[in-house]
């Protein structure tokens, strides 16, 4: 009994010192919290969610953000596009960021709960065709090409370079990409297949677009896709293929992605925009303005570029402002798909 | 000598039944021991070839900015310091939270429920519930803590996240500390029955103490297997992005937080070389506190049992 007492004295004491050290690690973080006292400071409470792939642009302007306005407390999570609309139409969070724009069930969810929302891209992603860089044949593939490569019906009959194109050499193709439940998955099949989630499914897949890098690296005959910065990132090892979308009216024969002719918009159909879906209600709050105001201003477009992204122009920039000013619900792209979309056209 | 030899024909009948084939036995010994071994060499290269790679390929990035820093777009300021604190935090409450449910969950278990057929349902179903993907959790804390106890836990908090580790470890601290109970001989417990002590008197004074080394074993690994978990913490909707720490108080408990496996999840998958150094190096730093948790135990564990 007097052992268990004094044991039990004894855990009692590493009980709190465990919750000292808590205390001394935390403490120093609510001297961070009352850094603002002048009045005109914003203060409050931004709450981001969605997709990963926007996530380093909204990191990048939420930092930037609270060194402006240390009240502010701006949160960002990476729970996907689908999981991002679920909260954003629930009301939880504020800003949604989607890789993809608004799918019509989403919308008859953010309807049913009564929440309003203004649609913004914030930024353009070249979807990058890679191959090893000791691929010395292709320098160069047309959407037919990429389609006979990835549609459904080649699954397990395409699977040897020289069947792609008759003067490419006898080389296996093994192919790596994205999984299924990325919006990039979504947006190549849908601009290449014609079918948002049309794919044939032997290939290699993973969500981490590293694993691809790697993948891609280390194989000859390896053909795989995603975003332009793990292209950019890894260009001692990969090589980059041009597109030919057959069309000459946008640029002619091969563009392959960079800055420029994403800009121009010559590099389609695999440049795709992104978005930001900002509460309307939350709108209404002052420091959510402000930080859409921030994230939208045409100044600060060295963020987008800095974290990897292609940032739109300044007319567009321009067009974006003018439907914030004027709160613009709903979204420009009825049907799901930005396919081919000229950003200037919708936001007229 | 006499009677031995005059047994002997019996002797020899014997050794023909019994092989003695002592050297054979010794090898068969050796080959044991030589299987042994190797299973403990495989594990132990795997795991030096792992610590060692991450150790070479963070330890350059291993500095004060990782522990002082908020999250950034720049990998040479980005820092854990949001997410080690809520880690800290995570750790804190779920033990708190673990410890009284599970140890007295696994007490009644043990002393106190009689053999019915609804206790064997209970004990069949935690075992199961040990064995269920952490996601499953996840998505349970996420429609029971986050959306309705919102008014409690304030949300997708540090509150939540502690609620939904919890759910996760118990049923390991349960079963650990029914295995402790169970291996307190019972002649202790009838001794002190038969000397007049009440049933809480003999668990108290007796089998409690002696089981309280296996039970705080038993929840410290528990506790070792939820800091490193993301998937559940992920679907509850603890963030990556965070650049302030919860008050101490008790809004702390209610405010957004993030944690050591999101943030090194979220580098690992970041276009730029610079992320992934940085992410080995907060593995480093999981891996520092994870062994200073078992360091822990095995000192509490030391102390209990000298007492």
């Amino acid at each position: 009994m007097k052992s268990w007492i004094r044991s039990s004295y004894k855990f009692s004491v590493c009980l709190s010192l465990v919750t000292l050290l808590a205390t001394l690690t935390a403490c120093d973080g609510g001297g961070q919290n009352a850094g603002s006292t002048n009045g005109e400071t914003l203060r409050g409470d931004i709450t981001i969610d969605g997709s990963s792939t926007v996530f380093p642009i909204t990191e990048a302007m939420a930092e930037e953000f609270q060194i402006e306005n240390p009240g502010t407390r701006v949160t960002v999570g990476i729970s996907g596009t689908g999981g991002g609309f679920k909260k954003f139409c629930a009301g939880e969070t504020d800003i949604q960021d989607a890789s993809r724009p608004i799918k019509d069930s989403e919308m008859e969810a953010c309807q049913q709960a009564g929440i309003e929302f203004i649609e913004l891209p914030v930024a353009y992603d070249a979807l990058s065709v890679v191959v090893n860089s000791q691929n010395d044949w292709v320098d160069c593939l047309t959407t037919e090409e990429l389609q006979k490569i990835w549609e459904p019906a080649a699954q397990g009959k395409i699977n040897n370079w020289s069947q792609v194109r008759a003067d490419f050499p006898d080389q296996p193709l093994t192919l790596y990409g994205p999984g299924t439940d990325s919006g990039t998955f979504d947006y190549f099949t849908d601009a290449i297949n014609g079918e948002e989630g049309a794919s044939r499914g032997d290939y290699t897949a993973s969500e981490d677009d590293n694993v691809i890098v790697q993948g891609v690296a280390n194989d000859t005959g390896a053909l795989g896709y995603f975003g332009l910065a793990y292209y950019e990132e890894n260009q001692d090892k990969l090589k980059v293929v041009g597109i030919d979308d057959g069309d000459p009216s946008n640029g002619d024969g091969c563009i392959p992605p960079s800055v420029a002719t994403v800009e121009n918009s010559t590099y389609q159909p695999l440049a795709r925009p992104i978005f930001i879906y900002v509460n309307k209600e939350a709108l209404s709050r002052p420091e959510v303005q402000s930080f859409v105001n921030y994230y939208m201003d045409p100044a600060n477009k060295d963020l987008v570029s800095e974290v990897g992204y292609i940032p739109l122009n300044d007319s567009v920039y321009q067009a974006i402002q003018t439907r914030l000013a004027n709160q613009t619900t709903g979204t420009m792209f009825e049907g799901g798909s930005t396919v081919g979309v000229n950003l200037k056209e919708v936001l007229k | 000598m006499t009677i031995n030899n005059s047994s002997r024909p019996q002797t020899s009948k014997q050794k023909s039944n019994f092989d003695v084939g002592l050297s054979r036995r010794f090898a068969l010994d050796r080959i044991f021991q030589i299987a042994c071994w190797t299973a403990v060499i495989i594990g132990l290269v795997a795991l030096v070839v792992l610590l060692v790679d991450v150790v070479i390929d963070g330890l350059p990035r291993l500095d004060w900015t990782l522990l002082s820093e908020f999250p950034s777009r720049r990998a040479s300021r980005a820092g854990l310091k949001s997410a080690l604190v809520g880690t800290i935090w995570l750790m804190v409450l779920t033990a708190i939270l673990t410890f009284p449910l599970g140890v007295g969950a696994g007490i009644f278990l043990e002393e106190f429920v009689k053999d019915t057929w609804y206790a064997k349902v209970i004990e069949v179903n935690i075992s199961n519930l040990a064995a269920v993907p952490s996601i499953i959790y996840g998505l349970l804390g996420l429609s029971v803590f986050v959306r309705l106890m919102e008014p409690i836990t304030g949300g997708r908090s540090v509150l939540a996240g502690a609620m939904t580790l919890s759910l996760l470890v118990l049923p390991i601290v349960i079963v650990a500390t029914r295995e402790s109970l169970r291996a307190v001989p019972d002649s202790l417990r009838q001794a002190g029955f038969a000397l007049g002590a009440t049933r809480w008197q003999v668990i108290s004074s007796q089998v409690f103490p002696l089981a309280f080394p296996g039970i705080l074993t038993g929840t410290i690994l528990a506790l070792s297997r939820a800091i490193g978990e993301t998937a559940p913490l992920i679907t509850i909707g603890a963030l990556t992005f965070i650049a302030f720490l919860p008050p101490l108080s008790l809004e702390g408990l209610r405010t957004p937080f993030t944690a050591l496996p999101i943030q090194i999840f979220n580098w690992v998958s970041r276009p730029q070389q610079e992320f992934h150094t940085a992410a080995a190096a907060g593995i480093i730093v999981l891996m520092v506190v994870l062994l200073l948790m078992n360091a822990t135990a095995i000192w509490l564990r030391n102390k209990f049992q000298q007492d």
